[in-house]
């Protein structure tokens, strides 16, 4: 349940970012997540509003952007959008392709008060 | 989007500085409002969730670089044998006269530390508690107790488990991901990332494969294309069989087969 300690670094970081500018309290916090980052959506939702607590973050919306992943393959030169590590090349059936992205793990932006 | 006042609405762009209505906010009149981000309930974050662990594991791994020391963070499930390969590489490159040091990272208790400090390794010891991984911050914590000597070589035992661990930098420079014989040959493609971020997979307790139904080939197919560029070692710590390339690889002689040729 690493989400947990992902979670604690979102708050700590959306906190500091948002008295920085001002900010009484957060409204929404915008994140971008790779689709194959090791983070479990629904797990970071559920521990986020339990983290939040007690802070100008507590009752904030989470709203999640899922940044795809995009592979190349090495037998026909085609790319196309990775959702499985293990997933061949939907145009020739070469595996492995080569990844590129989609590990992303970032807090872009506060809505704030 | 002006948060505050809906105004920048995609397909409703109003003018610069033409809005005809304020927020209320002292010394502005009507349409005078700038559109500094701030202003407007919106707070630009742009910065990478991990990025204090990030900032400790580039402190641990420039202190590592500057002493010359080999570093190396060891992943497995539970079980998988990390504590037993690791006590059987510490006797054998310390009766070579290499120098090591150890951080165990275990939830609860010291039995695996006090396992490793009968190799006469320095060992330093993690319980983190209700946590399921470790973090650069407690690497940096636990090297400032250990003071590892230049030209040695540092291993980090992270706590059993094949996710969480994975997604945390260490600081080290070499990621070691272990996969016993006894565990599902289907492994690698139910933990890709661990795989995938590894620079060795050892297949270990490997004497014990006459006796299970683990397919070596196709784990380690599994395991080449999700990592091609991975050192591999099969190996049984327990009879020493396969032990000499890993031993070479680790103090940095050599050895390992790469994955793809």
């Amino acid at each position: 349940m690493h989400e947990l300690s992902i979670a604690t670094s979102l708050v700590e970081t959306a906190v500091r970012s948002a008295e920085k500018a001002g900010a009484c309290s957060v409204t929404r916090l915008h994140l971008r997540l790779g689709a194959l980052a090791g983070v479990e959506p629904e797990s970071l939702e559920f521990c986020f509003p339990v983290v939040a607590k007690g802070t100008i973050c507590e009752g904030a919306e989470l709203r999640l952007e899922i940044v795809p992943a995009s592979g190349c393959c090495a037998r026909c030169g085609g790319r196309s959008e990775v959702r499985d590590l293990l997933a061949p090349c939907p145009a020739c059936g070469g595996w492995p392709l080569s990844v590129e992205g989609g590990r992303e793990m970032e807090l872009d932006s506060l809505e704030v008060t | 989007m002006c948060t505050t006042c809906g105004c920048g609405r995609p397909g409703d762009e109003p003018e610069a500085g033409d809005h005809g209505h304020d927020h209320g906010r002292e010394g502005k009149r009507p349409g005078e409002h700038s559109h500094d981000d701030a202003l407007h309930g919106i707070v630009r974050v742009e910065q990478a969730l991990l990025a204090e662990n990030d900032r400790h594991a580039a402190y641990v791994r420039g202190f590592f670089a500057g002493m010359g020391i080999r570093s190396f963070n060891l992943i497995s499930a539970p079980g998988s044998g990390k504590t037993t390969l690791l006590e059987r590489t510490l006797s054998a490159l310390l009766a070579r006269g290499r120098k090591c040091s150890v951080v165990e990272g275990d939830q609860q208790t010291d039995l695996d530390a006090r396992r490793i400090a009968t190799t006469g390794a320095p060992v330093r010891q993690i319980q983190t508690g209700k946590a399921c991984h470790l973090d650069a911050h407690q690497i940096r914590h636990a090297l400032e107790h250990l003071s590892p000597e230049r030209g040695s070589l540092v291993f980090v035992e992270n706590v059993g488990n094949l996710i969480c661990p994975t997604e945390f930098d260490l600081g080290e420079s070499e990621r070691v991901v272990l996969l016993s014989v006894t565990e599902g040959t289907d492994k690698p493609a139910k933990y890709p990332l661990a795989f995938r971020t590894a620079t060795s997979v050892v297949l270990c307790k490997t004497d014990l494969l006459p006796h299970v139904d683990f397919d070596v080939e196709e784990s380690l197919r599994l395991i080449r294309g999700l990592n091609p560029g991975a050192h591999l070692f099969l190996l049984s710590a327990r009879t020493g069989e396969g032990m000499e390339p890993w031993l070479r690889w680790v103090a940095g002689d050599g050895g390992g087969t790469p994955a793809r040729p």
